[in-house]
């Protein structure tokens, strides 16, 4: 596609976790770009391997039990699988910034959120203690909290204020790639609410690029342009907002949407997906979702589905299609 | 639908045997190579001290002034101390003082810490108050002092050794106790347990108890250690064991004066104390990772 | 007239606290029908766990009435409420915590029976246990399971059997979906509710998710810090919610759908602290229609219509 605004390439990526139980392939033959601007939104269950992958990108990945075991990762046209430690280091916090989960574990109990975020600005600029300090208030002003509360230690924020921290911290060194973990899970609705809103505003402020991972199919449909649906470590569909929420074709993502209860529908009967998500360590031979899959055939239970463009930028992986 | 699936159970009824849990434990307790080696050791030194009298090739009390001081030879394997004795011989006997004050010692404290901090953690308030603020003295004292004090006051002796060790460790026993089942306490499946209408009773011995038991349990095989090392400390000074019962702590006491020239008079006793407690903490180390159901491999 | 199964009348929970009392249930009334879910909907901290708790006598109430089959439990003796427990029974959110992870999933089923010596012999335990089994569907196979063998919505299918084993004919809820997968959470859900039909059980529900709430319930109550805000049946509070509190709650739900125009309310800044709350409306400092009367004095629960109860001075 446009090469030119191209942020993020992976190809063919496969990560394994070495167990005693035997290897989980937590990701395998994953393949993903997306361009400069724009928000994409990881989607699946526990065990999918959002995470995994995008702590892959990050390098963040445990070495043991983790292992890369190929693939490439091109960030801004350079593989980051072939960066040292340290080169790495001035990328993660710089360039990429995460996000996670929960607020809690994320900040230092014993550092006011102030210098907390300081320390990340003077980590990656050559500035002075006092001026990365005016720049955390003016961090913290952005994210909706008040300056003078910067002195606060994190115990002294509801959470919702200590996500609001949290991000302020990952966008305080203006990120060319946000990866944002879950932001919103451990958030009450309305509180919920108010921090999506915020972060859209500063992402179309700042033009950063976003990988939001959720499961909240709600939150994809507000917040992303592009969605990748992940199944036992594979991209079982992927395409714009339009194509996944209007058109989805793959079993799996379909599945999805007919077992979440919808709150705006009159009456609805959820049709959950059967069966269980299949054991990592001894995945289907063929199409990973085949044990569940309404539609499966001969084909899917010995040969995996090739990835295909159905339409421009509507990509699955099912022998349906 | 649940009608038919009824009556075809009742006829075909599979009566439940139980997956011993104790099983489970062993083969992850085996797997750990570090900690087979421990048993092995423990069972070397249960199995001398039990039967001390068939291995040891020599009466250990039996003096002869002729052979003092001899080196480690093929008569005397580990060599003959200040008074002639066998120090091999002496050594094995030695493991049975060490073994059951380690074993009495630490039932001792075990019960009696335990029951005090198993009633401080379940019912807490003013009790748990009272009871812990005592073990913060008995704590606040280095045991080595306090069984120093104890034995004095009560005399020296076999007996008198053991229940001062027990003392002196029993606050630990009480703190792992009081907070594994404060833990406990509040988890959501004694919640349940009470909304099934069980007793204080059910819930104590059925869950709290067999819960709380996994940290007791490695602490019993640390201290046993300790309880040991303890008691030759004791002998060492003088307030343990009376000569001449072989013991290893008094053997090392008296041997330090010929340390010069006879070495393997303290040597092999020494060897034996770090024997002795190098395997309970090898063993204490493998029952950690082996007792937690969570810790999935 | 369908007979009211759970009545609760002016209950109160205070905790002690070091700054002082929290007032997790701040006079809450309510009623249940026999055979229907009551949704409890709140943002945590709101007190909906606590009610969960405090019906069952998990927790005892600081003040106020508990009907139970028109009995008042507060009334009953240890002994007297052992027997009553038999028919009330609660299912928990976390699924780990919720089982005792040395306890096998059939000595888990089994505990309810065995405390309340259900049977004589052995035979019969077991017939009863693989029987809840199977109406939970948990294969055979997993009674010498563990918990930590286990994944989310099969430790929940345990705890859901071991709420059925002494035949309850109420259930407290608490989120018992709420930790598990969107694919897992449908099956929870439909077996809940084909539960329901089956046994003519009759629900607590307590949850923070609307979007699930709404699917199950026949009633809802928004609580907000301690007290009901609203009470209605299910399509009312959806279709026509009154209290500013239950509007902004609603908005701020995430819809699985583009092309959808959402008027979200946000609403600014956070919950209070419940500890020693301030008189007036408890939402008064996030509403916007906040006047002086609703800092003065607290509203009350009023019907605006037909079993529709809200505690707004705006309505």
């Amino acid at each position: 596609m446009e090469q030119k605004n191209l942020l993020l390439k992976i190809k063919d990526l496969t990560i394994n976790y070495n167990t005693y139980d035997g290897i989980v392939k937590a990701v395998e033959g994953l393949n993903l770009s997306m361009s400069n601007g724009q928000t994409l939104g990881l989607v699946g269950e526990t065990g999918a391997g959002k995470t995994t992958t995008v702590k892959g990108i990050m390098r963040l990945l445990p070495d043991p039990p983790a292992k890369i075991v190929r693939g490439e990762i091109y960030f801004d046209g350079e593989n980051l699988l072939k960066k040292s430690k340290k080169e790495m280091r001035s990328i993660r916090g710089k360039q990429i910034s995460m996000i996670f989960q929960d607020p809690m574990t994320s900040l230092n109990p014993v550092m006011t959120v102030g210098d907390q975020i300081a320390e990340t600005i003077r980590l990656h600029n050559d500035i002075s203690k006092k001026q990365s300090f005016e720049e955390a208030c003016t961090m913290l002003e952005q994210v909706g909290i008040k300056g003078e509360r910067a002195g606060d230690y994190p115990h002294q924020l509801s959470g919702g204020m200590k996500q609001r921290v949290v991000i302020a911290m990952a966008l305080a060194c203006n990120p060319k790639l946000l990866i944002a973990d879950e932001p919103t899970t451990a958030l009450d609705v309305t509180i919920q609410a108010q921090v999506l809103e915020m972060m859209k505003k500063l992402i179309a402020q700042y033009n950063t690029s976003v990988i939001m991972i959720t499961h909240d199919l709600g939150i994809v449909a507000e917040t992303c342009d592009y969605i990748a649906i992940m199944y036992a470590g594979e991209i079982v569909e992927y395409g714009t907002k339009q194509h996944i929420f209007l058109n989805a074709k793959h079993p799996y993502t379909k599945g999805l949407f007919a077992c979440i209860p919808d709150i705006t529908a009159e009456d609805n009967k959820l049709t959950p997906i059967e069966g269980l998500m299949p054991d990592p360590t001894n995945l289907p031979k063929g199409c990973k979702f085949y044990p569940r899959c309404p539609m499966a055939g001969k084909e899917c239970e010995n040969e995996n589905p090739a990835n295909k463009e159905i339409e421009n930028g509507h990509f699955v992986k099912c022998h349906f299609v | 639908m649940s009608n038919v699936t009824l009556q075809e159970s009742s006829e075909l009824v599979p009566t439940y045997k139980k997956k011993s849990q104790k099983a489970e434990v062993w083969r992850r307790f085996c797997r750990n190579k570090k900690a087979v080696v421990g048993l092995i050791m423990l069972c070397v030194l249960i199995f001398a001290a039990i039967f001390a009298q068939y291995i040891a090739p020599y009466d250990p009390i039996e003096q002869n002034l002729k052979n003092r001081l001899q080196k480690p030879s093929v008569e005397h394997i580990f060599g003959t101390d200040e008074l002639g004795r066998d120090i091999l011989s002496r050594v094995i006997y030695g493991s049975r003082i060490s073994v059951s004050v380690g074993l009495i010692a630490v039932g001792i404290a075990c019960l009696l810490g335990g029951f005090l901090g198993a009633i401080a953690g379940y019912y807490g308030g003013s009790l748990d108050n009272v009871i812990m603020r005592f073990m913060d003295i008995a704590m606040a004292i280095p045991s080595i002092l306090l069984n120093i004090a104890i034995v004095s006051a009560l005399g020296s002796g076999l007996q008198n050794m053991m229940i001062a060790i027990g003392i002196s460790t029993m606050p630990r026993y009480c703190r792992i106790m009081r907070s594994s089942i404060m833990s406990v306490r509040d988890q959501e499946f004694v919640e349940a347990s009470k909304a099934a209408g069980a007793s204080d009773f059910f819930i104590i011995t059925q869950h709290i108890i067999p819960n709380s038991m996994a940290p007791m349990i490695v602490q019993i095989s640390m201290s046993v250690g300790t309880a040991i090392l303890s008691c030759a400390s004791l002998s060492f000074i003088g307030l343990g064991i009376e000569p001449p019962t072989p013991e290893w702590g008094a053997m090392l006491s008296t041997g330090r004066d010929f340390i010069r020239n006879s070495p393997h008079i303290t040597t092999f006793p020494g060897a034996a104390i770090m024997f002795a407690i190098y395997a309970m903490n090898l063993i204490g180390d493998g029952l950690r990772d082996a007792l937690d159901p969570k810790l999935k491999d | 007239m369908p007979e009211k199964l759970l009545e609760v009348k002016n209950l109160k929970k205070y905790f002690k606290t070091k700054q002082g009392y929290l007032h997790a249930v701040d006079d809450v009334n309510f009623a249940i029908n026999r055979g229907k879910t009551l949704s409890l909907v709140g943002e945590s901290g709101c007190g909906k766990s606590t009610i969960g708790r405090v019906v069952l006598r998990l927790l005892e109430a600081t003040a106020g009435e508990i009907y139970f089959e028109g009995a008042n439990i507060r009334d009953l003796d240890k002994m007297q409420m052992r027997k009553y427990r038999k028919k009330m029974q609660i299912v928990f959110q976390d699924p780990y915590s919720s089982l005792d992870s040395r306890k096998s999933v059939y000595e888990s089923i089994a505990e309810p029976l065995v405390v309340q010596k259900a049977f004589t012999n052995k035979k019969q335990y077991a017939k009863r246990v693989y029987e809840l089994m199977d109406t939970s569907g948990l294969a055979q196979r997993f009674a010498n399971a563990y918990p930590h063998e286990l994944d989310g919505g099969r430790r929940q299918r345990v705890g859901i059997a071991r709420a059925l084993a002494l035949n309850p004919s109420f259930i407290v809820l608490d989120e018992p979906v709420s930790a598990l997968d969107v694919s897992i959470q449908a099956q929870v859900l439909n077996l809940l509710q084909q539960l329901q039909d089956d046994l003519n059980l009759t629900y607590l529900f307590i949850s923070h998710d609307l979007s699930v709430v709404k699917h199950i319930s026949d009633m809802v109550a928004v609580m907000y810090l301690g007290k009901i805000v609203e009470l209605a049946n299910c399509k009312s509070i959806f279709q026509n919610p009154v209290h500013p509190y239950t509007k902004a709650l609603l908005s701020a739900v995430p819809i699985p759908k583009i092309n959808v125009k959402l008027n979200r309310i946000i609403l600014e800044g956070d919950v209070p602290s419940p500890i020693n709350p301030k008189p007036g409306c408890r939402f008064a400092g996030r509403c916007r229609l906040c006047s002086s009367v609703c800092k003065e004095s607290d509203p009350v629960l009023t019907e605006v219509d037909r079993g529709h109860f809200v505690s707004c001075f705006n309505k």
